[in-house]
């Protein structure tokens, strides 16, 4: 255990009182006691260090900021103190204490225009990023033997062929959902055969494909985010451009095509596993057999209704991907800036894709596949 | 508070034992036997894979050996979980190869989390003076204290990494290859500023490095790594009379002849 660190005041007469520090000061002990030794208001003349046994360079500072405050001399000082003190007077000499706060009405208008060119450079961002992808697939068609095949298999793989099993089981609860639900309101108008219309339609044209793509970006586009953005921290992507290796046709390029393309399987997939999911409440809460629940579907959703999902399935796809590898090409400084744009690429996936589902819902209406 | 482990002066600050080390079949250290003086600085040199970092993190308790013990200022820390608080943690500072800085705080707040962590008493305002000092006291910049890591340059780095290695007034301090990387002149006046804080504030330095030029400026003795083991410990002299071929190639090899003719041409 540390010894304390006390001071004694003595009235001297000239110059002002002595001040004795005794005992440790040192970082461990220095706490209890710094705020008394600066709230002495008499004026001191000399700070007497003759009595202490242990000093570090807390102590050796507090000793050198006390001496600048009141002008006081520091006597009884020995050797090894001495060179303490003067290592930490040697650094401290003439600099600023505390840097000087911008005011606010300085910092909030900065901050504001920060907001509004980040935004403007976010813009060109994504354009630009855009344009360097269909560069690197122009690259791509000129040069077909440099396709990296292997990394978009492994990306299909990753994207569409492990997500199977959990988009599988929620597309089923939410057949399962729907049709259990669909089937209490219809029930009131004694039209439960109708469910078979309300799953058929709904999930084919609508939730299969939407919730593939949630789940997608939560699962794929967080994973594109986090990848790139960790290669950018460790330079491997500026590794690759010195290698002549575009980063663009290697890394960006495999995960969007993988996920467009894995996106229309996977909607497809969750849309009948959805429609399976009620046929089985049909069964067993409705008593509608459970292959005329499947013979119904096919007399009564029209054949658009598959394409409407099957049209916007690759679209959802690319921004997905879009989003994942743009934030992660963001990424840059720290750790920390990961986790930040890993967030922003799931939320401005799914944000762009609901307000696309929108878009499209209007669109195919007005083309008469409502 | 918390209770600091004391130990009287004139005993050796770090004992190392009969050290094992084993990662699957791979052993790295079998009776390995350091100790290290009371505030001198010690090289370890060894060739690449001889352990040198794995004997540093054995020693600041990060690796539990496979068997042996080691002492750190008189406690034995062979068995303490690297979470545990065992006395010995406030009283070492530990500078890994690439900074380790952490890269969301500031350098400043880098220094200030030892502080923090330790001694939560002493009030914010007087940390953050005191961090700032260190952060002058290592070398860097004034404007340096509000930057981030990945703002500052490779030589910076290293820098800042020292300046949080001494944020507690150490008594022991690990230095992990930080010439490394550094051009000549910093590299200079890195080892010039090893040595004169371990001369100002008394430290016990414990140097992994390969740099010859600072083994020959800095260290006080040199232990040498190799066959699992610290084959010899002594000044350079005593270790180039060993004979040991190993050490004679590393010695007097052209690189270290080299090194040796401008230390000689430095001191006259």
């Amino acid at each position: 255990m540390d010894g304390t660190a006390d001071f004694a005041l003595e009235e001297d007469g000239e110059g002002g009182a002595r001040l004795s520090l005794s005992g440790s000061y040192l970082v461990s002990t220095i706490g209890p006691i710094d705020q008394d030794l600066f709230a002495i208001r008499e004026q001191i003349g000399a700070i007497d260090l003759s009595q202490i046994e242990e000093i570090d360079t807390v102590g050796a500072y507090i000793t050198c900021r006390l001496a600048a405050e009141h002008n006081a001399d520091i006597v009884g000082a020995n050797p090894s103190v001495q060179r303490i003190l003067d290592a930490i007077d040697r650094t401290a000499a003439g600099a600023e204490m505390t840097p000087a706060r911008v005011p606010v009405w300085e910092r909030v208008p900065y901050a504001l225009a920060e907001k509004v060119f980040a935004a403007k450079s976010g813009i060109f961002g994504v354009v630009g990023f855009f344009g360097q992808i269909l560069l690197g697939f122009g690259a791509l068609i000129r040069h077909p033997s440099t396709f990296p095949m292997k990394a978009l298999v492994r990306q299909m793989e990753l994207v569409g062929v492990s997500a199977l099993p959990i988009i599988g089981l929620m597309s089923f609860l939410i057949g399962v959902v729907i049709a259990q639900q669909g089937a209490v309101q219809l029930e009131q108008f004694g039209a439960e055969a109708l469910t078979v219309n309300l799953v058929g339609r709904i999930t084919l044209r609508e939730l299969g494909v939407l919730m593939t793509a949630i789940m997608v970006a939560g699962r794929s586009g967080s994973a594109f985010a986090a990848q790139i953005g960790t290669m950018k921290l460790t330079e491997e992507v500026d590794a690759m451009r010195t290698i002549g290796i575009s980063p663009i046709e290697v890394l960006v390029i495999p995960r969007i095509l993988a996920c467009t393309f894995m996106m229309v399987l996977l909607g497809f997939y969750a849309s009948i596993v959805a429609i399976v999911g009620g046929a089985v409440v049909g069964q067993v809460a409705l008593g509608i057999p459970f292959f005329t629940f499947l013979e119904r579907i096919q007399e009564v959703v029209p054949s658009y209704d598959l394409w409407v999902g099957m049209i916007k399935a690759p679209v959802f796809g690319l921004i997905v991907a879009l989003a994942g590898c743009y934030h992660g090409m963001q990424v840059k400084g720290n750790s920390e800036e990961v986790g930040r744009r890993t967030t922003m690429a799931v939320v401005s996936a799914i944000f762009a894709v609901i307000v696309l589902d929108a878009f499209f819902a209007v669109f195919f209406s007005e083309v008469g596949w409502g | 508070m918390l209770d600091r482990v004391r130990q009287p002066p004139g005993e050796p600050p770090i004992v190392v034992e009969g050290l094992k080390n084993q990662f699957g079949d791979f052993v790295v250290h079998e009776g390995l036997d350091l100790t290290v003086q009371p505030g001198e600085i010690i090289g370890v040199v060894g060739g690449s894979g001889t352990g040198k970092s794995v004997l540093m993190r054995s020693i600041i308790g990060l690796q539990p050996p496979t068997a042996g013990s080691v002492t750190v200022l008189g406690k034995n820390i062979t068995r303490a979980d690297p979470d545990e608080n065992i006395g010995v943690r406030c009283q070492w500072g530990v500078l890994f190869q690439g900074g380790a800085l952490f890269s969301t705080l500031t350098v400043g707040e880098n220094v200030e989390v030892p502080l923090k962590q330790f001694y939560p008493e002493i009030e914010p305002e007087l940390r953050r003076d005191i961090a700032r000092y260190k952060v002058l006291l290592s070398g860097l910049p004034e404007d340096a204290i509000s930057k981030y890591p990945s703002e500052l340059s490779g030589g910076m780095k290293k820098r800042a990494g020292l300046a949080r290695a001494l944020a507690l007034d150490p008594k022991l301090l690990f230095l992990d290859e930080p010439t490394a990387g550094l051009d000549p002149i910093g590299a200079a006046k890195f080892d010039r500023l090893t040595k004169e804080l371990q001369q100002t504030l008394g430290l016990t330095v414990f140097l992994i490095t390969h740099d010859l030029d600072t083994l020959y400026e800095i260290c006080d003795r040199v232990a040498v790594l190799a066959d699992k083991r610290v084959i010899a410990v002594g000044t350079i002299d005593e270790l180039v009379e060993t004979k040991h071929p190993w050490i004679d190639e590393y010695f007097n090899g052209p690189r270290g002849r080299a090194a040796l003719g401008s230390h000689k041409r430095a001191n006259g």
